[in-house]
């Protein structure tokens, strides 16, 4: 398996409920260096401001990808849509 | 004979949709259902209005994909999920889960497995207007452990 480095993503995110708000915005593209959900979020978080706040480890964070739920480790791909949102709250 | 999903801000007639449900299946000898509404108090504080905010694509995309699996799980021969989003207020109709099946020990259990799925996996957020201020309902453990019944992890409440 190679590792690809300095490989640019074009990644669309989504934001959610609380995420969303904090945040001030529904969705924005990107082009990223991630490779994982997990180091697109630590991108994320070093942004700093809210992006920081609402997104710090230990906060619970569902993240799907291509809107599937899915663990942090999932490998990002080019265009893919990620979302990030609170605990679900329906029914 | 279907499986569908919708997602609305108008309200909808119960007896209607289990009427469509069942037509023209005469196999079907069972018909359950569960309708969730709007209380007028949640945690302790009166709830004058609730917004419903939901991810568009991914929520029809997650109930298709519990529904696959109650197919698999029950026999069953229908289902219909019908989920309101947008502003709600207290007696409101929310949330509309019905099956059929042969015997009612099926569309029972089905009922209740899609309505657990749903709680811990479908991408809504409410958002409640009380005299303290609009807050974010908090997700409940609970229904993680009413999903874990059906050999399912959830982990919607973990950090």
């Amino acid at each position: 398996m190679s590792t690809n480095f300095n490989v640019t993503l074009n990644v669309k995110l989504k934001y959610f409920a609380s995420i969303r708000e904090a945040i001030g915005l529904g969705s924005e593209n990107i082009a990223t260096q991630a490779v994982t959900l997990n180091t697109l979020r630590d991108e994320l978080i070093a942004r700093g401001g809210a992006y920081a706040q609402v997104l710090a480890h230990g906060r619970a964070v569902r993240m799907a990808l291509n809107q599937d739920l899915c663990e942090e480790s999932a490998p990002l791909s080019e265009g893919c849509e990620v979302a990030f949102f609170p605990p679900v709250t329906g029914g | 004979m279907s499986f569908t999903v919708s997602i609305q801000t108008q309200d909808f007639d119960v007896s209607q949709e289990l009427a469509a449900l069942r037509a023209g299946d005469a196999r079907v000898g069972a018909v359950c259902s569960f309708l969730g509404t709007v209380r007028e108090r949640n945690d302790g504080s009166s709830v004058a209005s609730m917004e419903l905010e939901h991810y568009p694509g991914m929520t029809e995309k997650s109930i298709e994909a519990m529904m696959d699996q109650a197919k698999k799980r029950f026999d069953i021969f229908a289902a219909r999920v019908i989920h309101r989003v947008g502003l709600l207020h207290p007696e409101d109709q929310i949330v509309f889960v019905a099956v059929t099946s042969a015997h009612r020990g099926e569309s029972f259990k089905a009922c209740e497995f899609l309505m657990d799925y749903l709680k811990t996996q479908a991408p809504f957020w409410k958002k409640e207007l009380t005299p303290e201020g609009a807050r974010w309902v908090d997700a409940r453990v609970s229904d993680d452990q009413a999903l874990a019944r059906w050999g399912i992890e959830a982990t919607n409440t973990t950090p």
